[in-house]
């Protein structure tokens, strides 16, 4: 039985040798060197909590004039705020109308293929082709221009908040989708028969039936919705004409000047907020579970 | 069958026009830029388009700019296939280890969860780290002991070393649970009749697992193969000075403004759908030939 044992962790080496070479070190190198200083040229290690006192320098003077990190921390929110709303609320419809409404076994494969396709090719290539659609001489500005509805070209179409926010949702509701349309399809059609027996409505059936037992698949798809727009840092450069803030943009920057202590101590704060959220969100589902 | 001839409730044709918005929005742009990347040269961003042609494919052939479009799709090319083959063959391994006794095997399971949604900057900027810190310490050393040799040193990270390791982050978390949903759905009786029939574990692995999961293992390589041509976040910070093909076309958002960057597109979506559909093909042709094992 010893053999066996040896057997399966040979098996599982490679993977665990994988994760723990570039997932498990890289991060308590991340945290160690939040504490280090650096110069222009090198890094110094020792320990000093300067990236994170920089990092929150100016913060909590006024009550209108926010610091740099919040501000960037309330934009990246307010993105992944909106984000997880939109997703979430077409990711279930969509799921829905695959699960409970298309009835041949076939259609429903070939119609979740079509809506997964999409996630098969590159993300800035799906970014630029909104701008055919939403340039200042775009599609969107020709029609509303020909309608009389603008007098001039709508500017906020693209490079905006606008347009971030629509590629995200563009980018990830397949997402939400997928692990939704999961758990539906686990979901016993009686328990469907007995609410309408029982004489619910359709849409008394899906708020109380149908929205609870798909509670595993929407936390998953907003656990990793989440998690993707709070990092992100190509979908709002790119969307944003590179001129709106993100956390992970900050990062990125930051990075690329060699200001590691600094860009580490972000990465850190950074994952404390994406896991209070993820533990956030759990509890939600947990609660919705006691009632 | 009597539920087929139930009248569709007025909800199903509100949800149907739903999902069909909702399809014309996830391909609607894309087909925008296909149809403007085969313009005639005087063509634009935007519509209308002007004349047609396969100017701007031949702009990408000779490169933009500073940037060698060629030798970036070559690297994209033969980086994905390692990604792809390593994928296949970690997780094939890693899914073979669950099904036994595997003591941390949670902990590992948590590991590879985190992994997959932890935000790609984070890692990426965690092993570009490693591998500076690395430089730093390999480039004293060869100056105390062997200083003919710290002259030619120029640094570890790379596409084969960081940037392969910062792919496989992402893409054996996805390799590891279809691997799970494979073994989950198997029927452990066809490896005991082999064994009762005097097969060897090895025999059994070979002549009887292996053929019966091969489709969903071309499926996991597809997934590594598309993840890794794709990628950008994790590779960001991790690929040192040669760029692949989705960081170069990141970069030439904010300087190109003609269609060539549409041209480049097509041409990346195209590998992307080839090899989906020559994935797709195989596992059909695999399942028919397996009599839908």
């Amino acid at each position: 039985m010893m053999n066996r044992r040896l057997v399966a962790w040979l098996q599982a080496a490679p993977l665990a040798a994988v994760f723990a070479i570039f997932f498990l070190i890289p991060l308590v190198l991340i945290v160690t060197v939040s504490f280090w200083q650096a110069t222009d040229y090198e890094l110094i290690p020792a320990f000093t909590p300067q990236a994170y006192l920089d990092l929150f320098s100016g913060c909590g003077g006024g009550a209108d004039d926010l610091c740099v990190t919040l501000s960037t921390y309330g934009s990246t929110l307010k993105f992944a705020l909106l984000t997880w709303a939109i997703t979430g609320v077409v990711g279930f419809t969509v799921a829905y109308f695959l699960a409970f409404h298309v009835r041949s076994t076939l259609v429903q494969t070939v119609l979740f293929i079509v809506c997964t396709v999409p996630f098969w090719t590159s993300n800035v290539i799906r970014m630029i082709s909104w701008i055919p659609l939403l340039g200042r001489n775009g599609l969107v500005n020709d029609a509303l221009l020909g309608l009389g509805l603008v007098k001039q070209p709508v500017e906020w179409l693209l490079y905006s908040d606008f347009s971030v926010v629509l590629a995200f949702v563009h980018l990830y509701t397949m997402f939400m989708i997928v692990p939704i349309f999961n758990s539906m399809m686990r979901i016993d059609r009686s328990l469907i028969e007995a609410a309408r027996d029982g004489g619910a409505s359709p849409w008394q059936t899906v708020r109380h039936v149908v929205l609870p037992l798909s509670r595993t698949g929407i936390l998953i798809g907003s656990i990793f919705v989440v998690a993707l727009v709070m990092g992100d840092f190509v979908t709002v450069g790119v969307m944003g004409g590179q001129q709106i803030a993100s956390v992970g943009k900050t990062i990125q920057v930051q990075a690329s000047y060699l200001q590691f202590p600094a860009a580490a101590a972000n990465a850190v704060v950074l994952l404390a907020v994406v896991l209070m959220m993820i533990v956030a969100l759990m509890r939600l589902v947990d609660l919705r579970k006691e009632l | 069958m009597a539920a087929e001839r139930r009248p569709r409730p007025a909800s199903f044709w509100f949800l149907a026009l739903f999902f069909c918005a909702f399809v014309l929005f996830l391909y609607g742009p894309m087909f925008a830029i296909f149809v403007l990347s085969f313009q005639g040269p005087e063509g634009g961003l935007t519509f209308p388009l002007r004349g047609v042609s396969l100017h701007w494919f031949r702009q990408l052939w000779e490169g933009i700019g500073t940037v060698d479009i060629g030798a970036a799709f070559r690297r994209s090319l033969a980086l994905g296939a390692v990604v792809m083959v390593l994928t296949v063959a970690l997780s094939l391994a890693a899914g073979l280890a669950y099904r036994k006794r595997l003591p941390g095997g949670t902990a590992l399971f948590y590991v590879v969860v985190a992994s997959l949604i932890m935000p790609s900057i984070v890692v990426s900027l965690g092993i570009g780290l490693m591998f500076r810190l690395l430089d730093g310490a390999l480039h004293g050393w060869l100056e105390a002991h062997a200083p003919s040799l710290a002259e030619g040193f120029v640094s570890t990270l790379g596409l084969f070393s960081s940037g392969l390791g910062a792919q496989l982050t992402w893409t054996l978390p996805f390799g590891l649970l279809i691997m799970f949903a494979v073994f989950n759905r198997f029927n452990p009786a066809y490896e005991e009749a082999a064994r009762d029939l005097g097969a060897t574990p090895r025999q059994s692995l070979q002549h009887v697992v292996l053929p019966l999961i091969g489709p969903s293992l071309v499926g996991i390589g597809m997934f590594g193969f598309t993840l890794s041509w794709d990628e950008i976040a994790r590779s960001s910070q991790a690929m040192g000075d040669l760029n692949t093909l989705p960081l170069e076309l990141q970069g030439l958002t904010t300087t190109v403004t003609t269609p060539v960057i549409y041209a480049l597109g097509t041409v990346t979506t195209v590998v992307s759908f080839v090899v989906v559909g020559t994935t797709l093909a195989v596992v059909w042709a695999w399942r028919r030939r397996g009599g839908g094992a």
